[in-house]
């Protein structure tokens, strides 16, 4: 389990990250979800203890990350594909993290093994693609079999190939009853993997809940229809005291009501539809509304939106 | 805490498996030995020639330990990379992610690879001492002549010292092309071009290289040098003052500086 709280982190007059405070639990995947400079590269060096917050903490079950004995054996962190040395082989670059927490030397033959470089064990690392790379960052991560683990942008740079195989590493780590901790500027991503789901933009949080409740908040529902009776259908909606938004490609949207009852109150006065169907936005479009909102916001009066208020009116 | 013994370990695999440990310190001792040598068959031709002054202060020990002038540029490479790698790579984020303790981390690099550079130092100096006293003929010294031996085990202790001074400095800049880029010209140019200049002599007798190398003299005032004011235990102290504020100055970035 890790805990933040109040973490915030300036560099000189940027605020990179806003008193975040949320907790990532144990036994399923967390996605960090934010646009690119949101601040979650920040936010993960600090849990690491590689950047010093300008204030708040972070605890890992309890403890700071200085005050872990041998901490690769409590947590591990694939930050970027390129933090090991280019030089040295990728069974030595695991090899000296290894022996740094006493971890037996087995190990590094069996995390790669896992993540599939025991044929280029012996070979330097700075010869190895963007995926052997990210791969070989994940055996360090798993080197010390702990039970946290994150990861910066897993995804970034691979072939759908290597996605596929990440998704389901971080899925199947996560039925061992591991905490982990995953970063993503694509909600898209995050939908395919996350149980839950953490949102910052411009270092703030802006939603902190399951990813079943962040779609069920966030993908509005609406009706689109299509008709040559436009003006008619906006008076016996508005009768009705609904609202149509024109959608830009001459089809009309009305919130706030079924596909039957619109069908049914536009039958009664005869008007003719081409189209009449049930909607949902994209949780792409929600993300984006969302962190949009917080840049608005920020500019503003610089102070966080909470979770609920109403975004587009800020 | 981080266990102290596996963090040493750690550093020396770290160190024995990068192909510029072998070539900086094969080429710190070959450089060293071979312009050693070369000069003291040199001297030997030219004794005759040399002015008054320096055949009156001949120092057979400082002659074969002309080599380290730049045999020494190759234990500051060494020095300067052992550190300076681990923020070109971005390796210092998983480094310090594994050990987080920072005075545990730089001081454990530098033990281990301080120890290497010593050693490397030492075998250096011997090499060339016996070479190039074997090269000198009749002027040769020998290392049971008073203060011979002080003179070569304290070029080692200088190559030694050069590397861990590098590593230093390299903590502090936390750059290899940087780090290089003032050690090198420092160490070979502006240092022996200001040690000739009347008036900035009187500083440059202070820098780390001029003061450590007062080690190795034997004959006071070797080959027509100046007198200086500290003797060859004093200068080496001098040295070991510099080696401890590019440490401590390393720790200090390593500390309050984001990763
Ligand atoms: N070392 C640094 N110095 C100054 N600004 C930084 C530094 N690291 C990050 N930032 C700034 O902080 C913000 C957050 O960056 P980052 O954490 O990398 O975001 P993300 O990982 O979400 O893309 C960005 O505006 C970035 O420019
Ligand atoms: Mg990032």
């Amino acid at each position: 389990m890790i805990e933040l709280e109040g973490l915030t982190k300036r560099f000189g007059t940027k605020t990179a990250v806003d008193r975040l405070s949320f907790t990532v639990r144990p036994g399923m995947v967390t996605g960090f979800l934010g646009p690119n400079g949101a601040g979650k590269s920040t936010t993960m060096r600090m849990m690491l203890d590689l950047d010093a917050p300008t204030s708040g903490t972070v605890r890992i079950d309890g403890r700071h990350y200085r005050e872990l004995d041998e901490p690769l054996k409590y947590i591990g962190a694939l930050l970027d594909a390129k933090a090991l040395h280019g030089g040295r082989t990728a069974y030595h670059n695991l090899l000296c993290l290894a022996q740094s927490n006493r971890i037996p030397e087995r190990r590094v033959g069996e995390v790669l093994d896992l993540v599939g470089l025991s044929a280029v064990a012996r070979k330097k690392s700075k010869n190895f693609s963007m995926g052997m790379g990210q791969r070989l960052g994940i055996a360090a991560a798993l080197l010390g079999d702990p039970r946290i683990l994150m990861f910066d942008e897993p995804v970034n740079g691979l072939d759908p190939e290597g996605i596929h195989w990440i998704r389901n590493l971080m899925k199947h780590l996560a039925t061992e009853g591991r905490t982990i901790f995953v970063s993503s500027h694509l909600m898209s991503e995050m939908a395919l993997t996350a149980d839950h789901l953490v949102v910052i933009g411009q270092g703030k949080l802006l939603a902190d809940m399951s990813m079943a409740d962040f779609i069920q908040r966030n993908s509005r529902s609406y009706v689109r229809l299509r008709t040559p009776q436009r003006e008619l259908t906006r008076d016996v909606l508005a009768s009705a005291g609904l609202t149509a938004v024109d959608a830009g490609d001459g089809a009309l949207e009305i919130d706030g009501e079924s596909t039957e009852r619109i069908g049914e109150l536009l039958a009664e006065h005869r008007v003719v539809l081409h189209e009449l169907s049930a909607q949902r936005a994209s949780l792409e479009e929600a993300f984006m509304q969302m962190t949009a909102g917080a840049v608005e916001y920020h500019a503003h009066d610089g102070a966080g939106p909470q979770w609920g208020a109403d975004v587009k009116g800020a | 805490m981080a266990s102290v013994p596996a963090v040493l370990r750690s550093e020396w695999t770290k160190i024995r498996t990068v192909a510029s440990t072998v070539w900086t310190l094969a080429g710190a001792l070959v450089v060293t030995v071979a312009v050693g040598a070369g000069l003291s068959a040199l001297m030997r031709a030219q004794f005759d020639n040399l002015p008054e002054f320096e055949r009156a202060t001949f120092d057979p020990t400082v002659i074969s330990f002309s080599g380290m002038v730049l045999g020494q540029l190759a234990m500051v490479v060494f020095g300067v990379l052992v550190v300076g790698t681990e923020y070109g790579s971005g390796m210092i984020r998983t480094s310090l992610a594994a050990v987080p303790q920072r005075a545990t981390f730089l001081f454990g690099k530098v033990t281990v690879a301080g120890l290497l550079a010593l050693a490397v130092g030492l075998v250096t100096s011997f090499l060339s001492f016996f070479v190039g006293q074997a090269l000198l003929g009749e002027h040769r010294t020998s290392i049971g002549e008073e203060n011979v031996l002080r003179a070569v085990i304290g070029g080692g202790l200088y190559m030694g010292l050069m590397a861990v001074f590098s590593m230093g400095v390299a903590a502090m800049l936390r750059s290899s092309m940087l780090s290089l880029g003032i050690l090198v010209p420092f160490f070979f140019l502006v240092s022996q071009i200001l040690s000739a200049v009347p008036g900035a002599k009187e500083v440059a007798r202070y820098f780390p290289d001029q003061a450590g190398s007062k080690i190795m003299q034997v004959v006071p005032n070797a080959m027509g040098q100046d007198p200086a004011p500290y003797g060859p235990w004093g200068g080496l102290g001098i040295m070991l003052l510099w080696v401890a504020a590019a440490l401590a100055g390393g720790y200090v970035v390593l500390k309050k500086r984001d990763a």
